[in-house]
């Protein structure tokens, strides 16, 4: 998984998912430490995350291993909020 | 998934079997922080009816195979989405329909 922010909403009505009230989010790339890295992804989310929360994605097939999104048509997908990330034992993100 | 805008239409005569009667559209992919195109393009199989200037985002890999379209086809890309409107930081930085 790579981290990211949530930076904003993406809104479709004509889609091929067929996923009745799938939630898409505008994610931007991040270091560990919660610095933008300019990368922008469109990804489902189905952990109900928020604009400014740090969250893990999932890239590529792996994606498509939940309930949700079985057999669907993502490739990126917010599977986890972050509170806090440990780097050799110093917190460098907390939520 | 990326954001991207419809640039063109891809034609080909001479293809392999199962993709025939498929829709390639060429895609420019879009910077979401200034809604501009990134001269990166993608050839993508349309699975939604997606037109030219329209905003969308596709799949890419296997995930692109996972729609009623493009299923059992050697696709690597299809479009999954056509954008209405994109809010990013608080602002609408693109609504369909609007320059």
């Amino acid at each position: 998984m790579i981290f990211a922010q949530v930076v904003g909403t993406v809104v479709a009505t004509r889609r091929a998912d067929d996923l009745p009230g799938a939630k898409y989010l505008l994610v931007e790339e991040c270091t560990h430490r919660n610095q933008a890295r300019g990368r922008y992804h469109v990804a489902l989310d189905v952990v109900d995350s928020g604009v400014g929360e740090m969250v893990m994605i999932a890239q590529g097939s792996s994606c498509r291993q939940t309930e949700a999104s079985y057999q669907k048509p993502v490739d990126a997908l917010i599977c986890g909020i972050v509170d806090l990330v440990d780097e050799h034992g110093r917190i460098v993100y907390r939520k | 998934m990326q954001l991207a805008r419809v640039a063109g239409t891809v034609v080909s005569t001479r293809k392999e079997q199962r993709i025939e009667g498929i829709k390639f559209l060429l895609l420019e992919k879009i910077d979401a922080a200034t809604m501009e195109g990134k001269a990166e393009y993608v050839v993508a199989m349309d699975s939604v009816g997606a037109g030219s200037g329209e905003v969308v985002f596709y799949a890419s890999g296997s995930s692109s195979r996972m729609t009623a379209v493009t299923e059992g086809r050697p696709s690597d890309a299809a479009i999954i989405a056509i954008v209405d409107a994109i809010d990013l930081g608080g602002d609408t930085v693109y609504r369909k329909g609007e320059a």
